[in-house]
């Protein structure tokens, strides 16, 4: 019988409750309701706990001027640490102006003072006047939210703990019966997930939030840790706090369901598209470019970049290691004029120092750069300086996620990658390389005296390309591959063997030209 | 030794309901302002069930409150009041021992 019964319509004796499919309030946090699938449980008070300064009133806060702005859900905002007036600061820093929306009756900040050396304790009390402040709250403003934000400090402001207790699990029975969806948040206290023991209370929801300093730079995270009765994922997220509020990234990516292009697209540099099969790689393909310092990755970039342009398309370069006008300044020297594109808004160079964010931080700044201007074209000048801000598993980890996040954009991105000198190029590229779908080494061959430029592809995904270490020439025109010139023995000839080698057969098979103006 | 004599409470005592708290802390507090206020004192009982924005006003979340309005500064006392000593001593009319 129970196999023709719809759940819903399941005999009363059932457990209802459990039936009935776990209703969900967005948080309207970007990342967040992906995780929770929609938000968290409606009507029910969810825990956020986590260490002092990790974010958790901040995430609070924005639940509840997203459900009044988004979600026609006003809020009320108790808070037990911070008065009112330092809230509406810490809150205009994520760019909400939470006295308008109080204005607007859409929220209802209350500070509870509860310092213990301003109160005397004479006998037996109850915490009836926190439940009738609460409820007049919530009434006075139809309110579908509530914060309490940390009703742990009950704990400290009131001698009797048995007392504190029973009347919290009261608080909890109470808010359920108004149907709020509340956000309670906990201070974490060493292996506790709250000082005082708030998990007990609340059972349908707990996330934690942490904050690690690793190698100077501060790392968010955020965990689900329980969500009866509906899926979520139990990985850590990054997540992070800036001037557009609380954002976590999921960080299972969207999978391998992005469509692969089979446009193609030019590299900038003509040579180099012949060696691809004439036409440069794909749309959509992530590069990768490594080499020494001074082999020319930037300028390569830059052409790539200059490419975009001219077809009308939009280049995002984020730069780690120069600035704007540094980058503009160089890449004129080698002939490749970018002011004109910067200022026709097709080319917006984004110059950070890596160690200005954390590494989630770059991923967060980079998604949002990416989302508000839609460039078909990204440019990461170099991927190799984000080691500054993680270790290499983290880096690892924030790249695929990036190139997941562009690929399904059909952005096609290029990375450059600094190499130390001396090792093997391939076992020096963070371990990124699988990731890429295009390889290519640019390097120093230093011989006879002389140093001189090569490229080669290492891999390129789905496509034909040379084998061929060419040279190439850095000029007042920017980066032009030489033409091959092959000694009888079938060896390349190149830099000065080359010329050599050309002299001696003026119109033979290399078709050789002077090398013009080399830099 | 401070002027007491001169000085008069006002006093507020927020209940919520006739519990049998806030019938102890009313019959607690008359008594005890009798034998040692006595003509010095006004009691104001708040019924926060009545109303219910008075809480947020004196920053109330506990009940019984007593709040000494004046003399200034604002002083607070939870509970149903039964051990007198140390409501005289939070309304400052006993002198606090080591505390100060």
């Amino acid at each position: 019988m129970t196999a023709t019964v719809r759940r819903r319509k399941r005999p009363r004796n059932g457990s209802r409750r459990a039936a009935r499919r776990l209703a969900k309030a967005p948080t309207g946090i970007p990342g967040l309701d992906e995780i929770t699938n929609g938000g968290l449980p409606r009507g029910r008070p969810t825990l956020v706990c986590g260490g002092a300064g990790c974010g958790k009133t901040l995430l609070a806060v924005e639940f509840l001027v997203q459900g009044a702005l988004e979600y026609d859900e006003p809020g009320v905002f108790m808070s037990f640490e911070e008065t009112t007036d330092d809230l509406v600061e810490n809150a205009q820093s994520l760019g909400f102006d939470l006295r308008r929306l109080s204005a607007r009756r859409r929220l209802l900040l209350d500070y509870v003072q509860l310092e213990r050396d301003k109160r005397t304790e004479s006998g037996e009390y109850d915490l009836e006047g926190l439940f009738i402040r609460l409820g007049h709250a919530i009434e006075t403003i139809q309110a579908k939210r509530v914060v309490l934000d940390t009703i742990e400090v009950l704990f400290s402001g009131l001698s009797d703990r048995l007392l504190v207790r029973a009347e919290l699990a009261r608080l909890f029975r109470w808010l359920k019966t108004k149907r709020v969806t509340a956000i309670v948040t906990g201070e974490r206290d060493g292996e506790h997930l709250t000082r005082h023991g708030l998990e007990e209370y609340v059972s349908d929801c707990v996330i934690l939030l942490d904050q690690r300093v690793m190698e100077q730079s501060a790392t968010r995270r955020l965990r689900i840790l329980k969500y009866r009765g509906s899926a979520h994922g139990g990985n850590e997220m990054p997540f992070l706090i800036d001037d557009h509020g609380v954002s976590v990234l999921p960080i299972t990516s969207l999978g391998l369901a992005h469509q692969a292009s089979s446009a193609h697209l030019s590299t900038g540099v003509a040579g180099l598209d012949a060696m691809f099969g004439r036409k440069g790689f794909f749309r959509g393909n992530s590069v990768l470019v490594s080499g020494t310092a001074g082999t020319g990755k930037s300028s390569l970039a830059a052409h790539l970049a200059e490419a975009a342009c001219r077809r009308g398309e939009r280049c995002l370069y984020l730069a780690f290691e120069e600035s704007t006008s540094q980058i503009t300044r160089n890449m004129r020297s080698i002939g490749i004029d970018l002011e004109p594109w910067v200022r026709r808004d097709l080319l917006r160079v984004h110059a950070q120092r890596p160690t200005a964010l954390g590494l989630e931080g770059h991923l967060v700044a980079m998604h949002r750069l990416i989302d508000d201007w839609k460039p078909r074209v990204v440019v990461v000048d170099p991927v190799t300086n984000m080691i500054a801000v993680g270790t290499e598993a983290e880096v690892k980890a924030m790249l695929a996620r990036l190139i997941d996040f562009m690929k399904l954009r059909q952005i096609t991105a290029l990375f450059t990658s600094l190499t130390e000198g001396g090792g093997a190029a391939e076992r020096t590229d963070l371990g990124v390389s699988s990731l890429m779908d295009v390889w290519m080494l640019l390097g120093n061959l230093e011989a006879n005296g002389e140093r001189n430029r090569t490229i080669q592809i290492v891999k390129a995904r789905g496509m034909a390309h040379s084998n061929q270490v060419r040279e190439f020439v850095i000029t007042d025109n920017g980066f032009t591959l030489v033409d091959v010139s092959r000694r009888a023995d079938g060896t390349v000839a190149i830099g000065s063997a080359r010329g050599a080698h050309e002299r001696q057969v003026p119109a033979g098979d290399s078709k050789a030209r002077r090398r013009p103006g080399v830099k | 030794m401070k002027n007491g004599a001169r000085r008069t409470w006002r006093l507020r005592l927020y209940v919520a309901g006739q519990t049998p708290k806030s019938i102890t802390a009313l019959a607690n507090l008359k008594r005890l302002c009798d034998s040692h206020l006595a003509g010095r004192y006004s009691i104001e009982v708040v019924d926060l069930l009545d109303k219910p924005h008075l809480a947020r006003r004196d920053d109330i979340v506990v009940v019984p409150t007593l709040v000494r309005k004046l003399p200034p500064p604002i002083r607070k006392i939870i509970g149903d009041l039964s051990n007198v000593e140390r409501v005289l001593i939070g309304l400052d009319v006993l002198p606090r021992g080591d505390e100060e």
